[in-house]
């Protein structure tokens, strides 16, 4: 699937993105499993958690992280992989 | 690594638990024959936490990182104090998980549940046939599965089937993967009989021959092919007939934890076959104290405690050298390497176990159903003769 800027995801139904204290990082949540998020990806999906367009996503990501070269990429890298995974669905 | 600190040994470097399965109760209507749990459980039921207690447990289990609570049992629907538990556990973050046979539930629970905040219910199945079902189950309770299963549907649950498989149910796999995808299953998980409590003493009855799995495998990829991601399976291996061993709880005190029916805690659900270690209890310990600090936490933690063949093992990383209570019921020697590994000095044990499915006189005799009546029999050590070549069997 191509990701196009105008994209709008969603955690997928039956899964839960949350902040784990005890862990520093941000976890995906489904029957049986837990996946912990590596700082990158934990903050594209806390982002698709708040029904960002992938566009707004990288403007959000590009002010936090100005110096990140590629950043674009990487997200769009990030969002193919949670789709693949079936942690996250389009909503639009 | 272990520290001594006071004399209380102190492990500074173990992870977090991930998962806590809450073993409830183990009260259960239902007596299958493949049941894990001990088959002692006569003397703990008892003395059940209270509903107060438990809500003291998920705190603190939760304060040290456990994200992934099963509540278990027994059959959890007994306790009339779930939809508090589940509301407290969903309150605090926990991803819940209600592991049922079905028996207990009805209209108003699955509300009320779901209301609390329950994330997933796994049912048990057992069969497509409900002779089958009903006679692994020792109950009839063909019915109420298939019932209970729409309802976990309709209310709106992500669906996981746990169906155990032993020789009465594994040639009917086919059938059973197509049941699981007419229920809308989102997950199922095909469990090969692992052997401890109550199927290690019905071992002889329950063990499928060799054709029989290497069937069901080929069975299950050919449709995990076909379906992909609308219905997810996990196949358990039977462990016997591979040549190495699995990584138990992926190591013993890394990510797992279970709070029993009275209070005990585990390490692994028959942590309590293995002699001489004493399981700390959440009435007087901390969960913080008990999977840092207690000597049953830290005993098969890494691999300084084994012994050869583990020791010098290059895939001593891969598998942990494989179960502790394995390596204790089969071969006598909780730190001995467990028999399935091929380099195993008791691996004979399991080859023995693989020829025995071949010999139709000892799966004749009858089963020993998972009864208080029978939970009681094996306490009172009237069962002898059956379990004289396991060792610490409860």
């Amino acid at each position: 699937m191509t990701i196009k800027p105008e994209d709008i995801y969603k955690i997928a139904p039956h899964h839960r993105f949350q902040w784990e204290k005890a862990q520093d990082c941000y976890v995906i949540l489904f029957p049986e499993g837990m996946v912990k998020l590596n700082g990158g990806a934990g903050e594209v999906l806390n982002l698709v958690n708040d029904n960002l367009s992938v566009k707004k996503i990288t403007e959000e990501l590009i002010k936090k992280f100005p110096d990140a070269d590629g950043i674009d990429k990487d997200i769009v890298g990030m969002i193919e992989m949670a789709l693949e995974k079936a942690w996250i669905e389009k909503t639009n | 690594m272990a520290e001594k600190n006071n004399g209380v040994s102190s492990n500074t470097t173990a992870t977090q638990p991930l998962w806590l399965l809450a073993e409830i109760t183990y009260q259960c209507p239902l007596q299958c024959a493949f049941c894990y749990n001990p088959t002692d459980f006569d003397k703990h039921t008892q003395n059940e936490l209270d509903t107060e207690s438990w809500i003291k447990v998920l705190r603190q289990a939760r304060d040290l990182g456990a994200a992934q609570l099963g509540i278990s049992g027994g059959e959890p629907l007994l306790r009339k104090d779930i939809e508090e538990i589940v509301t407290e556990a969903s309150s605090l973050g926990y991803y819940s998980n209600l592991i049922t046979s079905g028996a207990g539930m009805n209209e108003k629970r699955i509300d009320a549940l779901k209301d609390g905040g329950l994330d997933h219910i796994q049912l048990s199945m057992h069969d497509i046939t409900e002779e089958i079902n009903n006679f692994i189950t020792n109950t009839k309770t063909f019915k109420l599965k298939q019932k209970i299963a729409a309802m976990i549907k309709d209310r709106g649950y992500p669906m996981v089937l746990n169906v155990v498989l032993h020789r009465y149910n594994i040639d009917h796999i086919k059938e059973i993967l197509e049941m699981a995808e007419g229920l809308g299953a989102d997950y199922i998980e095909l469990a090969n009989t692992q052997y401890y409590g109550w199927s290690l003493v019905n071992r002889d009855q329950l063990m499928p021959k060799k054709e029989q799995v290497l069937h069901a495998e080929k069975v299950t990829n050919e449709f995990r092919e076909r379906i992909g991601n609308k219905m997810k399976i996990f196949f358990v291996v039977p462990d016997y007939y591979e040549d190495r061993p699995k990584k138990c709880m992926n190591g013993w005190g890394e990510v797992f934890m279970i709070v029993t029916a009275n209070g005990d805690v585990l390490p692994c659900h028959s942590a309590r076959v293995i002699p001489n270690l004493e399981f700390p209890n959440v009435r007087n310990t901390d969960v913080k104290q008990i999977w840092y600090d207690s000597p049953a936490f830290n005993k098969f933690r890494g691999t300084d405690w084994m012994k050869e063949p583990c020791r010098s093992c290059s895939e001593k990383e891969n598998d942990l050298g494989g179960c502790r209570c394995q390596a204790m019921l089969l071969a006598g020697d909780a730190e001995s390497a467990d028999p399935v590994c091929s380099k195993s000095p008791n691996r004979h044990l399991i080859d023995q176990a693989i020829k025995d499915t071949e010999n139709p006189g000892l799966e004749a005799k009858p089963i020993m159903f998972r009864s208080n009546k029978n939970s009681k029999k094996i306490s009172e050590g009237e069962e002898k003769e059956r379990l004289a070549k396991f060792h610490a069997l409860p």
